[in-house]
């Protein structure tokens, strides 16, 4: 049984906490308080737990509980954290596709991934159009361009293995396509129609799949980070109770604009404390809307904040998917070392985008600031510089790659603008796993209303328009 | 919904109809989009403006849309207070549905400021100022993101001076009146006010805006239409749908007079006023966009026959979003439209 086999293996000091924890319930209240007590001298036992002594005469070094391995001083010094240089950003590849590094060989996967990598990045760049202006003529109402982005996204998920969970925040449609997400699948979201997995429910770019193992984005900022964490501990729990499951993470996603909000600090907390096998991937694109970084925060970025909560953390180029790549694979095998735990990936980058189809960033920063980035340096040109001196690109290639993602993408887009919406008996379904008896009879008021006055509704949009609704 | 862009781009797209994911069913005859242009609630004429805020026949206007009466009111309340400040997320560049244009420039950096991206953060630092004497206003960008702020709101907010409630909650239906109510909130009221701005109405509801600062009250309902046999109670953005329905109505019934309460105050809420009316009418039609279980309409409800037992004619009806959550692709048939409104209030006459 499941519970031997555990009983087996090395003890580490949560897995034999947590295996007496699972032994079956007890019948008396006797059992149980014998069991309470048990566990107490277990924990008293158990290498996490330090015996409380007071402060001993003559030690050089401070013994409350709050701060281990802190030594004493005579000097009165406040820390000045401007005194401090800013954490280093990793990266491999120049601005102009050249190796920096010429130590190591950046390279980690065979030139047919690279090249996948590469198209998809170029999908995503060129839907982020096509969308943006189905936008602007109407045929949508909301769109998330995430340009200058694409090789955070492309880049993590390369590393990730396909079991891996991923949260999202909404600027990350490359890991949606990395992942396998077909351009059917995304464009039925955006369009709302009815082969949208999240029933219409949601606006544009809240993508979902559950076969993706990527949780459906929620609008609300942050939300997602204390969840990950929650996702993470779920794993390494089921883990330990069955070792022949495979090990995974969490990659939880966000801008460096949400985490100024409180969850992401909850986040990274309980993470740390926990043990929780998640990395974070902080998108740090300068903005969040209107508000530049330097109004964002004071601190060296989002990744001085991680050292605050005791967790590995990187800073990386986000332009660089080479770099974000291999810090995102030794990321994931430093999580699910031992006893597991959280790291932070602060990818640097720029917002070249507006911020959403109802934003016009020209209000707040200068049109030739953009262009200088969009001209200057990006994670595409990067990539394709690197390629093409390597032998493995070319104009023609880029030419051809490019006509027929288009293609893909336009005829994908025209198919799924003309599919049905979602039936309308979606609107009162999953609201909780059983549609209870005031809904069903709010459906029923629906039908009559619809039925009554059938000139002020046009259900034909939707799926068996008003047959749904029996 | 924010601001709509007005360039149509020629792509391989080619160009399309606008708006092609939101239209109306095009033989639909009472369940119309409202007409901005011709709802009797917006003061389309200086004589209606000047009658309904008593001005003489000189009182100064301005032709005004919903932010635009908002940041009117917050740029009088930064002028005349030196203690008023307003803080948020993207408020300094004007906001991002323009309520705050120009007022970082004009009043400084200092007074005028973005936040960090934090609604619990907002919330708690903009209780923090004014317990100090400071008059903060504080301002979350989407209320669908409210929620981070709840703690702070009910907790600290609502308790610091520990009365029933403590904080109230107003929303006002048009420019002129939250000109007057928002001026009111920040200066002339010493409660924390949640003050609710329907966006669909930002640039839809456009009318004559008396200039000068005038103050309106936050605790009382206002009756926009006097009628005698039904009153419907709403808020914000329905009360052009009720109107329509009411207009479709009167047509259509020879003699029929609904009486039409903008309840304004959502929470107190000025039970007198609404009494009043349901005892003169004897039915009762409530309409709001949030789910019918334990809403606003089931307070109002409960009130009104406690109030009016013996006086009404039929139970008191709401019109509500279903208890669902507001999905997209389904907002047409969640949230009230003329046509339910229209419906309910027939089948109260007839009950």
């Amino acid at each position: 049984m499941a519970m031997k086999q555990v009983a087996q293996r090395s003890l580490r000091p949560e897995a034999a906490l947590l295996r007496k924890r699972l032994v079956p319930q007890h019948n008396t209240l006797a059992q149980a308080t014998v069991q309470a007590r048990r566990w107490q001298s277990n924990r008293a036992e158990s290498s996490s737990y330090q015996p409380s002594v007071s402060q001993r005469a003559g030690a050089d070094s401070v013994n409350f509980p709050g701060a281990v391995n802190s030594k004493f001083t005579s000097t009165m010094r406040f820390q000045n954290p401007a005194e401090n240089t800013a954490m280093s950003t990793y990266r491999i590849l120049d601005a102009d596709g050249n190796v920096v590094d010429n130590t190591r060989d950046p390279q980690n996967a065979p030139d047919k991934e690279i090249l996948q990598w590469y198209r998809n990045m170029l999908t995503v760049s060129i839907m982020d159009i096509i969308m943006f202006d189905a936008q602007r003529q109407g045929r949508t109402s909301f769109y998330m361009v995430s340009a200058g982005e694409e090789g955070i996204a492309v880049g993590t998920a390369s590393a990730m293995d396909p079991d891996d969970v991923c949260f999202l925040q909404y600027r990350e449609q490359g890991v949606c396509i990395q992942r396998g997400m077909t351009l059917k699948e995304l464009m039925s979201q955006l369009f709302a129609n009815k082969d949208d997995v999240g029933r219409g429910r949601n606006m544009p770019v809240h993508y979902g799949s559950g076969k993706h193992k990527i949780f459906t984005v929620s609008s609300p900022l942050a939300t997602q980070i204390p969840q990950a964490s929650g996702a993470a501990y779920a794993l390494k729990l089921q883990r330990m109770m069955d070792p022949n499951v495979k090990p995974r993470i969490v990659t939880c996603y966000f801008g460096e604009g949400a985490a100024s909000e409180g969850d992401f600090h909850a986040a990274l907390n309980i993470a740390a404390t926990k043990s929780c096998p998640v990395v974070f991937v902080c998108r740090n694109n300068g903005f969040a809307i209107s508000t530049a970084s330097i109004e964002q925060y004071k601190g060296d970025g989002i990744a001085s904040r991680g050292l605050g909560y005791g967790i590995d953390t990187i800073r990386v180029d986000g332009n660089d998917i080479f770099a974000v790549r291999e810090a995102m694979i030794e990321a994931r095998k430093m999580a699910l070392e031992g006893n597991c735990k959280p790291i932070l990936i602060e990818a640097m980058s720029y917002r070249v985008s507006h911020h959403s189809t109802s934003d016009d960033s020209f209000a707040y920063r200068a049109k030739r600031e953009v262009e200088e980035w969009k001209r200057r340096d990006n994670p595409i040109t990067r990539l394709r510089k690197w390629m093409e001196k390597k032998g493995i690109w070319n104009e023609d290639m880029e030419k051809e790659a490019r006509a027929s993602i288009r293609k893909q993408i336009l005829q994908e887009f025209s198919a799924a603008e003309k599919v049905k919406k979602p039936a309308l008996r979606y609107m009162f379904e999953d609201v909780f796993e059983e549609m209870t008896p005031d809904l069903k009879a709010q459906m029923k008021e629906l039908k009559r209303l619809i039925e009554t006055y059938p000139k002020e509704y046009d259900v034909s949009q939707h799926e068996q328009g008003i047959k749904s609704l029996d | 919904m924010s601001t709509v862009f007005r360039s149509i781009v020629k792509t391989a797209l080619g160009v399309v109809a606008r708006r092609s994911y939101a239209t109306q069913a095009t033989s639909a005859r009472i369940n119309r989009k409202v007409d901005y242009e011709k709802t009797p609630i917006l003061y389309k004429t200086e004589k209606v403006a000047r009658d309904a805020y008593g001005l003489g026949s000189d009182g100064a206007l301005e032709w005004q849309n919903l932010n635009q009466a908002v940041c009117n009111a917050m740029h009088h309340a930064l002028k005349t207070d030196d203690n008023v400040i307003l803080f948020g997320e993207d408020v300094a560049f004007g906001g991002v549905f323009r309520c705050s244009k120009g007022l970082a420039d004009e009043f400084g950096g200092t007074r005028v400021f973005n936040t960090p991206l934090t609604e619990q953060g907002i919330a708690g630092f903009g209780i923090g100022c004014a317990a100090q004497g400071m008059k903060p206003i504080a301002e979350i960008q989407f209320a669908d993101y409210v929620f981070p702020a709840f703690d702070q709101i009910v907790n600290e907010a609502a308790k610091f001076r520990y009365r029933e409630g403590g904080v109230r909650v107003v929303m006002p239906r048009s420019p002129s009146q939250a000109k007057g109510m928002l001026i009111s909130s920040i200066l002339n009221c010493n409660d924390p006010v949640i003050f609710m701005e329907p966006k669909t109405l930002y640039r839809a509801a456009e009318e004559f805006v008396p200039r000068d600062a005038f103050s309106l009250p936050l605790d009382k309902a206002e009756i926009l239409k006097e009628g005698t046999d039904l009153t419907v109670i709403s808020y914000g953005q329905p009360l052009y749908l009720c109107s329509e329905a009411i207009q479709s109505l009167e047509k259509e019934i020879k003699g029929l007079s609904i009486e039409l309460v903008d309840l304004r105050a959502i929470y107190p809420w000025d039970r007198e006023t609404v009494l009043k009316s349901v005892n003169k009418t004897g039915r009762a039609v409530i309409v709001h966009e949030s789910m019918l279980n334990a809403g606003v309409g089931a307070e109002m409800a409960a009130s009104i026959q406690e109030g009016s037992f013996l006086h009404l004619e039929a139970p008191v009806a709401r019109v509500t979003g279903w208890d669902v959550h507001p999905g997209l692709v389904f907002e047409k048939y969640n949230i009230p439209d003329v046509l339910r409104i229209y419906d309910t209030i027939k089948r109260t006459l007839n009950y």
